[in-house]
Formats: C-alpha cells, sequence, structure tokens
C-alpha cells in the first residue's frame, strides 16, 4: 500500500470524518473554511493532535490506529511539516535550522547536506544568517529546505504561501512545482486560496466542518460541484433550488419558484428530483421581457475594475441574483430600482441533485455564502 | 567577620541551586507547555513561598521534621539523626522556599517560545529531551540564569525560615543573615557592618544581573 491513506473520524471537540489518500508524488489540497478541520487533518497526520479515532497509514506503515492503540510520535514520523508561521528556530542560523532535521545522517554529512538543501531552494548565499536577518519569502524558503532534510515520507504545507505577498508568493509556487518533480512523496496542501489549491493541486478536497463535500481534479471540482455547498465553497453565485422535469422528447427543464428554464441536466438525475443550480454571475444576459427566464428589480450596481457588479431582486420572492457585465456594455439604465428581465443560457446553467447534507442548506439566497468574493467562478469555469 | 557562617551561605547557596536548576527546568517547562487539571492549584502553592510569612513556613516544616512527622521519622531511621537543626533540614527548607523564584522565571521564558517552534523540532526528529536541549534552554537559558542568580541571593539573605528550623549553631546552620542578628545582639556592630556590606553588594548585584538576562529574552514571536 504505497503512499498516504488517512481514516479520521470524531465528534467531537473538532468534528471530524474524512478518509482520503494520496499517491506518491501526487499533491493533494485541503481546502476549506476556517474551521472547516483541515489544518487539524495535517496536525494529526503529523502526529502533532491525536484523534479520538481513525487510522493514517504511510506506505504500509502504520502511523496512527486508534483501535489498535497504536500512535507515532511526531520524532518517529517521517514528515516534513512547512508551518504557516515558518516556526525557524531562531537561534539558529538558515544552514542551523537545516541541520536540525537531519539527526538521521552521521555528524560529518550533515552540513554538506544542508547547504545543498539550501542550494535548491535558492539560498546557498544566505546560509549563515539567522531567521530575523530574512524575509518572508526568505524565511519560508528555509522551512521548505527544512521540511525536505529529512527525506520525508509526506511532505505536508500548511497555508504555507498566506503570509507572503504576491510576487514572492508567485516565485515560492515554482519552487514548489520543481521540488515536487524531483520528490516522490505524498503530499498535502492547506489552504484557503482557491487559486492556489488550483495551481499547485493535483486533486482537490474540499471540507466544510469536517467533512469532505467534494474530491476531484480541481478543474472539475470547481465547475462541477456536487451540491449547492460544495458550490458554494468553491466560489458559484446564484444558487437556487427547483424541481427537474424532464421531456418526452429528451429536453429537460427545471421549475423554480413559477418559471420554467430550459437546461441541459446530467442524464443520472431523474424526473421530478429536487435539485439545486447555479449560474455564473456573468452568464445572466439581460433581454426584453417577452423573452426573459426571469424578471426582477436592480436594488445594486457596483463598479470594480473593469466589470460591473449588478445584484437583482427577482420577482416573485425577492431571491438575490448576481449579475457581471464588462462596464463597457452596461447601460445606464441598469440603475437601482430598474425593472429588468435576464435570461439563463441552458449551457451556463450548472444542475445539482440534492442529497440529503446538501439539501439542508440549499437555498435561493443568491449564493452569498461563496467563499471568494472575487468570483473565482469566472476564472475557472469553460 | 564570620567566615564560617559565610562560608555556610555560599555552600547552602550552591547547593540549593545545585537541586533547584534541574527541578525548576523540568517543573517550569511542564508549566509552561501543558495544560492539566489543577494546574491554577500547582502554580499557587509554588507561590506561597512569597507571601508566606517566613516564619509560618518555618514552623510547619519544623512540624514536618518531627518525631510525630513521617518526613522526620523516615529521616532519624535513615541517617540517625533528626532532620531539625541540621544543614540537611536547613537545605530541604532552602529548597521550598526558592520554589517559586527558580520555577516562575524559567516558566515564563519557555512561555515566550513560540509553540510551533517545539512541534517543529519534533517534525525535525527530536526526541522531547533533545527538543528541550537543542531549542527551549538555547532560547530560554536568560531566564534559567535569572532563576538561578535569584535562588543564589535569596537563600543567602533568608533569616526567619533559617532561624526557625536551623536555630543558630555555628558551622551547622549559622549564615550569614544570622550571622549578623548574632553580632548584633552582641553589639559588635563593625563585625555586622561588615556583613550587611557584603549581603547588600551581592543583592545589587543580583538584581543588576537578572535586569540585564531581562533584556536579552528574546521578545514572543506571536502576541
Amino acid at each position: 500500500m504505497s503512499g498516504l491513506h488517512v481514516r479520521l473520524r470524531q465528534a467531537g471537540p473538532i468534528p471530524l470524518a474524512v478518509a482520503f489518500s494520496a499517491a506518491p508524488g501526487e499533491l493533494v489540497a485541503l481546502f476549506g473554511p476556517s474551521g472547516s478541520g483541515k489544518s487539524t487533518i495535517l496536525r494529526a497526520i503529523a502526529g502533532l493532535y491525536r484523534p479520538r479515532s481513525g487510522r493514517i497509514a504511510v506506505d504500509g506503515t502504520v502511523w496512527f490506529d486508534a483501535g489498535r492503540g497504536r500512535f507515532l510520535p511526531p520524532w518517529q514520523r517521517r514528515v516534513g511539516l512547512v508551518f504557516q508561521s515558518y516556526a525557524l528556530f531562531p537561534h539558529l542560523s538558515a544552514r542551523g535550522n537545516v541541520m536540525a532535521a537531519l539527526g538521521h545522517l552521521p555528524r560529518a554529512a550533515r552540513r554538506a547536506r544542508a547547504q545543498e538543501l539550501l542550494e535548491q531552494v535558492h539560498l546557498a548565499a544566505l546560509a549563515e544568517r539567522r531567521p530575523a536577518m530574512l524575509s518572508g519569502g526568505e524565511q519560508q524558503r528555509v522551512a521548505l529546505a527544512r521540511a525536505l532534510a529529512r527525506e520525508p515520507h509526506v511532505l505536508l504545507l500548511d497555508e504555507p504561501f498566506s503570509a507572503v505577498d504576491r510576487m514572492t508568493r508567485e516565485s515560492l509556487y515554482r519552487e514548489l512545482a520543481q521540488i515536487r518533480r524531483r520528490l516522490a512523496v505524498p503530499a498535502i496542501l492547506v489552504t484557503h486560496d482557491l487559486e492556489e489549491a488550483c495551481l499547485l493541486a493535483d486533486r482537490l478536497c474540499l471540507l466544510d466542518r469536517g467533512r469532505i463535500l467534494q474530491e476531484g481534479p480541481p478543474a472539475e471540482v470547481v465547475a462541477r460541484p456536487v451540491s449547492a455547498a460544495a458550490a458554494r465553497a468553491v466560489g458559484h453565485r446564484n444558487i437556487f433550488s427547483g424541481r427537474l422535469v424532464r421531456d418526452p422528447g429528451g429536453g429537460a427543464g427545471i421549475a423554480w419558484c413559477t418559471r420554467r428554464l430550459v437546461v441541459d441536466a446530467p442524464p443520472a438525475i431523474p424526473d421530478g428530483a429536487a435539485v439545486d443550480w447555479s449560474i455564473p454571475p456573468h452568464a445572466v444576459e439581460f433581454t426584453s421581457a417577452e423573452a426573459g427566464d426571469a424578471t426582477g428589480t436592480v436594488i445594486e450596481r457596483l463598479r470594480l475594475g473593469e466589470t460591473e457588479i449588478i445584484r437583482l431582486a427577482l420577482d416573485p420572492d425577492h431571491a438575490t441574483l448576481t449579475v457581471h457585465l464588462p462596464s463597457s456594455e452596461a447601460q445606464e439604465a441598469l440603475a437601482p430600482g430598474a425593472r429588468v428581465a435576464c435570461r439563463f443560457p441552458a449551457a451556463a446553467i450548472h444542475v445539482m441533485l440534492q442529497g440529503d447534507a446538501a439539501g439542508a442548506d440549499a437555498g435561493g439566497d443568491g449564493g452569498n455564502g461563496g467563499a471568494d468574493e472575487t468570483g473565482a467562478w469566472q476564472a475557472r469555469s469553460p | 567577620m564570620d567566615w564560617s557562617a559565610l562560608l555556610l551561605s555560599l555552600k547552602l547557596g550552591a547547593l540549593t541551586v545545585a537541586f533547584l536548576l534541574p527541578l525548576g527546568i523540568g517543573i517550569g517547562r511542564l508549566l509552561a507547555t501543558r495544560d492539566f487539571p489543577g494546574k491554577d492549584l500547582v502554580e499557587a502553592l509554588i507561590a506561597l513561598p512569597l507571601i508566606l510569612p517566613p516564619t509560618v513556613l518555618g514552623y510547619y516544616l519544623l512540624v514536618a521534621f518531627g518525631r510525630a512527622a513521617p518526613l522526620g521519622v523516615l529521616w532519624q531511621s535513615l541517617f540517625g539523626h533528626p532532620l531539625a537543626f541540621s544543614f540537611e533540614g536547613l537545605l530541604f527548607a532552602s529548597l521550598l522556599f526558592n520554589l517559586p523564584f527558580a520555577i516562575q522565571p524559567i516558566q515564563r521564558g519557555f512561555e515566550a517560545i513560540a509553540p510551533d517552534v517545539r512541534e517543529a523540532a519534533a517534525c525535525c526528529g527530536l526526541r522531547p529531551l533533545a527538543v528541550l536541549a537543542r531549542v527551549d534552554l538555547p532560547l530560554a537559558w536568560p531566564s534559567v540564569l535569572t532563576a538561578m542568580v535569584l535562588s543564589f541571593a535569596h537563600t543567602l539573605g533568608e533569616f526567619g525560615v533559617v532561624l526557625m528550623v536551623g536555630g543558630n549553631i555555628p558551622g551547622e546552620t549559622r549564615t550569614i543573615a544570622i550571622a549578623i542578628y548574632d553580632r548584633v545582639q552582641a553589639f559588635d556592630n563593625a563585625a555586622a557592618g561588615i556583613m550587611s556590606a557584603l549581603l547588600l553588594a551581592i543583592a545589587l548585584l543580583t538584581i543588576a544581573l537578572s535586569f540585564a538576562l531581562g533584556r536579552r529574552l528574546l521578545p514572543p514571536r506571536r502576541p
């Protein structure tokens, strides 16, 4: 059983109910809001946290098995952990920090190996400096070199890029990508940045309150969330509930309030099923009243760069619909208070079957619970 | 100048520091890094000698050293002489009344180290004792030194407890603080003056040193 296999379950104090694996060389991103349990899962893998029940195995070696009372302490697990706050040893030089993790090598070999690792992260010239004399990005590079020093069987990254500026982050991304190519171990990245997860991960695990909402290739999860909760987590707006209606002719529609929309529904969803559906804000079209799928009143209009963000209260239930228009196309008439009609192109509508978990918190609230306020949907959807 | 009293005080101070160093590091680190039921109570008990009248502490120690108490009985059966009015009894009392001076600075020093630095050390493959030796102590050594200096100086100056449990036996329990009192009672102001000046100098040096060490402590990495 090569790779990392994690199964954790506990009711409290931090609820967890997850099971996932990561193959050698694979980077799995745990993505979710704060409090979703992603850092706790990472700490459990490192041995810094002992969950009530579950099992963690790496390459056939069991690190944790609650049923058998087995729990290896962190110093007996071959993990490389990069902390959000770097957690470097402040009294040691960059090289000293890396050498501290080289206890498995003979004393004489450590210095040269540490220098080699610092070269890999382009810090060889600053090896003598203490952390306080290094920039945030440089400190994070030392932390990465230190995590790799132990020849880890699992690489764990706990929001490693959240404390550095955008430019530094991009160069760290490149370095991580290069290092990953040389390193054939599973890697787990904890992040609350969806863009980062999509950029770096082979697989994305959407976490919410200790559960995995969905997992799969990042592009797939972002474009086709399986539930309203997953859709909200990946930044979908305009999430509504309805009922799927199949025509004898093979077409499909959604009965939604008093309206009926034409959609391309996946064949797996049966006729009459309760569904949630979403439409990206940039796909909504304004049209004349008779050709529209819905009518409503403009309640807010906001310009953000080249995009005009328009919020509508739809008839008759005042559900909120968010529409993004290029500023060049936004007409003066779309001012607050104006009556408008809009059309939802069938190809842009994403239909999700309501499940037991998803159904509970699905609602036509316009998807304001989305994680990413800049509308990650737009950037990622086809 | 009572040289035997000075020597006895220095011996008592050195032995107190030698015993309290490992104890202070062990208990200080435990209190700084762990949460457990009754932790507040333990911390309060350690701080108690700071405010307890020395004669009260001395009285209870005398009771504990006596023939009716388990400690006194055990000591008598092991070593053939009572613990009260002996140097060993004095050392035992000294360890007890110095607990807050030894533990509290070390605890504060360890608390100033961010917990994730210790966790990172464990993930680097360092066992708990190696983390203590290579991370905690190198970062918190000024606090450890402060604790030792304070305990030593405080031992030289302690009067009430020493008089209660040790009495005034030359070469056995007469410390320099007792000797000063003894000289004043005998109207030997010259000797009392010299010894007092010596203790004053040691106290000033101690305070200066512990302030200087306090500034050397690394500030906490995160609020």
